[in-house]
């Protein structure tokens, strides 16, 4: 509807390249007022480089950057504020330690004529913008006390009620609950018909077509297509951004899964009443060999947690675990490799060592085992290019700095690095979380692999499609709580966050 | 399923190739090498006196004690923590090993006179059981390594004086006064001792399994964590192999300055730290190791020695070596940032 508009901004043959890698190969991209342009494509597709050009992230590129018709150059994030762009990043980027309203007017406090902070209008307004957003939050409590979705929604407000004309948004919703999904939308609809233009990239594609009034798809660091958001579908986007027919390959999950009946494999993990203050009460179950067990949940419902409990990261209040029927007191996540429990967090950053080469990478939990008092790089090299090879990890070179490879592929050598001498329990925390649709395939399978090898396995998401995909059983946990088991019967999305 | 293969392969990045980008992961290391050619260039030009062999073994007479030290600091500044206590330990462990010794009847100490052996191993044990101390209080604890090693700073000093009362004992183990003050060859012992210990750290560091968890420590704590390491264990183990390469450069050091005494090693807390910092051991962790550590005592030795062969007004020399260190500081900090550009 707002399409034909003056655009307010335009981008004219963008070039910009990392390292003597084009991240983006000569594309055109223009804005209109009061439209919600969606942005899609694999990791590594060039979709966050373009918006972080347009914020004034990255100044060094190539193209014209025309703003108001007048060709203009951001030296700084600054400017574009200034400019009035905004950007909310796929990263959390919110000061913990603040208030909530110190948050929401980060680097704008009304002050008064003495340049005094007015702290409690800060308040009020902040928890007036906040409701607005269906967020009803005391605005001088501390932002870190917070679930991490709800601070992510209070990240969004700060921008979005910043007043900026121009506003993207990363990835904005991976850590949002469904009902806080529909809020933001009905928030950024608000603000388009009052005339701000939002880019809304998300790997949800459903989101995507929902929300945006021009979908634009990117592959490869080029621009391929650009239509009206009711005159496109989403295989037709799948298979722009990926360039061939791939639509089978992402199920939706909206029809019912049957679960598999339960296996009589012996019993690998037993977790007994675990409980750990305000976070977490009397969780018990338990995973078997052969099998994958699904731990589902809305974000801050405990899982983060409950994963770092079995992998001895932190010691729960009470609650006991046993490891194949010998009780297990963890006093560090040494003491849990070592009784055959591997872990892989939700954040890549917390698992990987970037600036070191990928068989060092690999290596690194298994050292112990290939060597006693002195390295062999040779060995490492050849466990790593076998795991390389096997899990198809790109570039196929284990020397390369972890830093140079796409997001995806390092998330492939964080599960890698376990691999190589199997676990018996292997934890995984939003394992394909932020993946495109070919990488989170390679997952699937590589999980499906590890179970047919007979290792028990303990998927926690907060993504319905992670559960279904991978799961034979499921638990839904509730603020802190078991509260539904779904083993042997029919399973849909529909009944999963019906459970939570 | 080969369906992965088209996907990944589009999101692939290369290597930065060229001379420019391999210069700027590199400037950590060609940096510090670049000053030290510069400086000796400078006083060789400056002095003939300077640039002699004697004046060689002289340089490397004086950054003996420093490279001792610094070759356990090394392991702590890779794993992004600091040891302040060194100086003090090294202190303590030199007036240990004197206050086990029988002394002449002038010095008037209440010491405890030992056979010499008894008396180096009970120096070794003290300096040992402060950096457990460290250790203790920085993994068991959760006292930051710069307040905790503070305050050991402060109970190390506290322990020699105690022990000397303000005197000054001279008599070592003969061990000792060999390996501190004696030559073979023509090369002092001390010199010999350093550059073992510094070979012994650096093989430690490339060759050893715990060699590489200390630089995944320092690289990414949380992923070492990650990965099942016994991250306490690392941290806890350098403080250690730091108190006792301290102690080492402390006995070695009474030797050679013939005499034990309260705050003899002051200057060595903040030498030990340059020497590794200016040779471009990263203070963030993980970047670095003893052959940086090895161009820093260099960079040191001749700044030091060679403001003494040009006969510069003394008071201006500590300004001067401030100044430097605040370059390499600053060339540190800057190599890190050009790095993780080149990853980016």
């Amino acid at each position: 509807m707002p399409r034909g508009h003056q655009p307010i901004l335009e981008l004219h043959d963008i070039t910009k390249a990392f390292g003597g890698v084009e991240a983006l190969r000569g594309v055109d991209f223009a804005l209109t007022a009061g439209e919600i342009h969606g942005l899609v494509g694999e990791n590594g597709a060039g979709k966050s480089t373009l918006m972080k050009i347009i914020a004034g992230v990255h100044a060094d590129f190539s193209g014209r950057f025309v703003l108001d018709g007048k060709e203009t150059r951001f030296r700084s994030v600054r400017d574009a504020h200034a400019a009035g762009i905004a950007m909310v990043h796929q990263e959390l980027s919110v000061a913990p330690d603040l208030t909530v309203a110190e948050n929401v007017f980060l680097g704008s406090q009304p002050t008064n004529r003495l340049g005094l902070v007015q702290w409690r209008r800060m308040a009020r307004e902040a928890g007036e913008q906040l409701k607005r957003f269906g967020i009803d939050v005391d605005p001088t409590s501390r932002l870190g006390d917070l679930p991490i979705g709800l601070q992510q929604l209070i990240e969004i407000a700060r921008v979005l009620f910043s007043g900026a004309r121009i506003i993207i948004l990363d990835e904005p919703t991976s850590a949002l609950s469904p009902p806080e999904v529909e809020r933001l939308f009905a928030t950024l609809k608000r603000l388009r018909d009052e005339g701000t233009s939002i880019v809304f990239i998300s790997h949800f594609i459903e989101d995507i077509l929902r929300v945006s009034d021009v979908v634009t798809v990117f592959r490869n660091g080029r621009k391929v297509a650009e239509t009206a958001a009711s005159e496109t579908s989403k295989p037709a986007l799948i298979e722009a951004m990926i360039g061939k027919g791939r639509e089978a390959l992402e199920e939706t999950y909206t029809h019912d899964i049957m679960l598999p009946p339960p296996t009589d494999q012996p019993v690998v993990l037993n977790a007994n009443g675990l409980t750990l203050a305000g976070r977490l009460r009397e969780v018990s179950f338990e995973a078997r060999a052969g099998e994958v067990l699904g731990i589902y949940g809305f974000m801050g419902c405990g899982q983060l947690e409950l994963a770092r409990i079995l992998f001895g990261k932190i010691k729960p209040d009470l609650g006991t675990l046993a490891v194949a029927g010998h009780p297990k007191a963890f006093r560090s996540t040494a003491d849990a490799r070592r009784s055959g429990i591997a872990f892989v967090p939700e954040s890549r950053r917390d698992m990987l060592f970037l600036q070191e080469p990928v068989y060092k990478n690999v290596s690194i939990s298994i050292l112990d085992r290939i060597s006693s008092l002195l390295l062999k790089p040779s060995r490492e090299r050849a466990i790593a290019t076998r795991q390389v090879e096997q899990l198809r990890i790109r570039p196929a070179a284990v020397d390369l700095e972890l830093g140079m490879l796409s997001g995806g592929n390092q998330q492939k050598v964080a599960l890698a690095k376990w691999l190589s001498y199997p676990p018996r329990l292997l934890v995984l925390c939003e394992p394909t979380r932020g993946m495109d649709v070919g990488a989170k395939n390679d997952v699937i399978h590589i999980v499906r692999d590890l179970r047919a090898k007979g290792l028990a396995i303990i998927v926690l998401s907060t993504e319905p499609e992670t559960v279904l995909s991978l799961a034979d059983r499921v638990i839904v946990l509730k603020r802190g709580a078991v509260v539904r088991e779904f083993a042997n019967e029919q399973i849909s999305k529909d009944r999963l966050l019906e459970a939570a | 399923m080969t369906s992965g293969e088209s996907v990944t392969v589009a999101a692939d990045r290369k290597r930065p190739r060229g001379l420019g980008a391999m210069l700027r992961s590199q400037m950590r290391n060609i940096a510090p090498f670049l000053t030290l050619i510069c400086l000796f260039g400078f006083f060789a030009a400056a002095s003939p006196s300077f640039a002699t062999l004697d004046n060689l073994g002289n340089i490397l007479t004086q950054i003996s004690v420093t490279g001792i030290i610094a070759v356990g600091l090394t392991f702590v500044i890779l794993c992004a923590e600091i040891d302040l206590s060194i100086a003090a330990i090294a202190n303590v462990t030199g007036i240990a090993v004197a206050y086990f010794t029988l002394q002449d009847s002038y010095v008037n100490i209440a010491n405890v006179p030992m056979p010499g052996w008894a008396a180096i191993l009970l120096a070794l044990a003290l300096c040992a059981l402060l950096g457990l101390v460290n250790a203790f209080g920085l993994t068991v604890i959760g006292i930051p390594s710069f307040i905790m090693t503070l305050a050991m700073m402060q109970i190390a000093a506290g322990v020699s004086a105690l022990l000397v009362r303000g005197q000054i004992a001279y008599k070592v183990p003969p061990l000792v006064t060999t390996l501190g003050s004696t030559s073979i060859g023509g090369i002092p012992w001390i010199v010999i001792v350093a550059a073992l210990m510094l070979l012994g750290g650096h093989l430690v560091l490339t060759y050893t399994r715990f060699g590489r968890y200390v630089y995944m420590v320092g690289g990414n704590r949380e992923a070492a964590e990650y990965s099942g390491l016994n991250v306490k264990l690392i941290l806890g183990s350098v403080m250690v192999i730091s108190a006792v390469c301290a102690g080492i450069g402390g006995m070695l050091g009474v030797a050679h300055f013939g005499s034990a005494q309260q705050n003899e090693f002051d200057t060595y807390l903040l030498d030990s730290i340059a020497a590794v910092v200016v040779g471009g051991t990263s203070l963030f962790g993980g970047r670095g190791g003893i052959g940086n550590t090895i161009v820093g005592l260099f960079v040191l030795g001749v700044l030091n020695n060679g403001l003494d062969h040009v006969n510069i007004d003394s008071f201006l020399k500590i300004l001067i070596r401030g100044l430097i260190l605040l370059a390499a500081l600053v060339i540190n900090v800057y190599a890190q940032k050009l790095r993780e550009r080149a990853v980016e």
